[in-house]
């Protein structure tokens, strides 16, 4: 026993390196799987705090920016609008819409990392929960992982654990969007089939088969394509609509419909 | 700064890392180049200090940037690791100076704090890159990382250290 404790003593501060060291590695080996631990994000009040005040006073600085870029969107939506030919009135009955839309402001953006996370300043509060869908005007941003009261962490497309259902523009040929951690500005497109005609400079948009975004989100355009090892599937390097760099007015969406579809497919799932 | 090392240690910690948060962590020089000048907490914190307690700031100075940032506990890994090894980095550097009670960092020459402050940086972004990347096919990424970030980051230091280092007199 005295053997013990001596030695205890005597190597107390490797003893002590090890043990905190093992607490970080845990942490960290959590963060390679799909959910993250709750507590330990962005989120937390602390720092969305002080997160959004620091936003609050560096937000003046590109105002002006910001206000042109929602006078564009105006625009576009206005000409969709007025060229959108309708027998009917158009229907605004909430109760029969599918996608609810709020709006939020990113408060910390990261894109340097391999696996990136986007803080807004809107939570559960406001209702927003975990696996909703986030764009911006132009494109995909991302998918709500953790929330708390008044703040959210995004799942940003740049992080190696994303993955988005998408397609070629006005095709139904789908496969997977993921992210190869090397530049912020391109993401890959995987399971595309070599009978696929592609082309450089094709739209990808989102597809039908997720859940969390509406169809016909734009993503990117195609920049360069190769088949893959087993020469059967594309890889396509997709050039982003969004600059991942300058982000600050999103849009978070909900599916209505999605607690009915993830039944569904359990329900399969449970079958087989 | 104070006389007092210990307030003048808490400030420092405080200080450092909102630089780090509000500045550094949103450089993104190049795209990717985010300097870690957190750093110097472990630079400058007193040799004769005890062992354990610096252990235990240098793993909660990690992990409190870890909130901030969403990296887990990569930050906590990464700066406690140094913090245990600067000792062997400090003998390795200074030789068996080091161990005696009127040893001081700012006596030493400037190569040797150069060295000192190189291999505290390199070990610190090595391990933190590892595990973020955490895959031996992307070497050349890690790599990459390791030595641009790790330029960044010793120019930032050294730029801080001689204007807020104590300066010999």
């Amino acid at each position: 026993m005295q053997q013990i404790i001596k030695f205890i003593v005597r190597y107390k501060t490797a003893l002590l390196y090890l043990f905190l060291l093992i607490i970080s590695l845990a942490f960290t080996a959590d963060s390679h799987s799909y959910h993250r631990s709750k507590f330990f994000n962005s989120a937390n009040w602390i720092s969305g705090t002080i997160y959004n005040t620091s936003q609050n006073i560096t937000s003046y600085f590109n105002l002006e920016e910001e206000n042109q870029k929602l006078v564009e969107e105006n625009q576009r939506l206005r000409k969709i609008l007025f060229n959108f030919r309708r027998d009917h009135p158009m229907e605004l009955d909430s109760t029969t819409m599918n996608y609810t839309v709020q709006t939020a402001e990113v408060i910390k953006n990261s894109y340097a990392r391999p696996d990136n996370y986007i803080t807004i300043d809107k939570g559960s509060k406001q209702g927003i929960r975990q696996d909703m869908g986030v764009i911006t005007s132009k494109g995909i941003l991302g998918i709500i992982e953790h929330t708390t009261n008044n703040f959210a962490t995004v799942q940003s497309i740049l992080n190696s654990k994303s993955t988005i259902n998408a397609k070629l523009k006005n095709t139904n040929y789908f496969g997977s969007l993921v992210w190869n951690g090397k530049k912020y500005n391109e993401v890959q497109l995987v399971d595309i089939p070599r009978l696929v005609p592609v082309l450089v400079g094709d739209t990808i948009v989102t597809g039908a088969m997720s859940s969390i975004f509406p169809e016909n989100i734009p993503i990117g355009t195609i920049k360069k394509y190769s088949l893959n090892e087993s020469q059967s599937f594309y890889n396509i390097d997709v050039e982003l609509f969004n600059d991942m760099i300058n982000i600050k007015h999103v849009y978070v969406i909900e599916n209505k419909e999605r607690a009915e579809v993830q039944e569904l497919e359990s329900k399969i799932t449970n079958d087989q | 700064m104070t006389n007092n090392p210990a307030l003048a240690n808490a400030f420092r910690f405080l200080l450092l890392l909102t630089v780090q948060v509000l500045v550094f962590n949103r450089l993104n020089f190049f795209g990717f180049i985010n300097p870690m000048v957190y750093i110097l907490f472990l630079y400058w914190y007193p040799i004769k200090e005890n062992r354990n307690l610096f252990l235990v700031l240098a793993f909660f100075l990690g992990f409190i940037l870890d909130f901030f940032s969403d990296t887990m506990a990569l930050h906590a890994a990464a700066s406690l690791t140094i913090a245990y090894l600067r000792p062997t980095i400090m003998r390795f550097v200074f030789g068996v100076n080091y161990e005696f009670q009127s040893f001081k960092l700012s006596n030493s020459t400037r190569i040797q704090q150069f060295t000192f402050l190189t291999l505290l940086v390199i070990t610190h972004h090595g391990i933190f890159f590892s595990l973020e990347i955490f895959s031996f096919s992307n070497l050349l990424l890690i790599l990459k990382k390791v030595v641009f970030t790790g330029i960044g980051t010793i120019v930032i230091c050294t730029l801080f250290i001689s204007l807020f280092g104590i300066s010999r007199e």
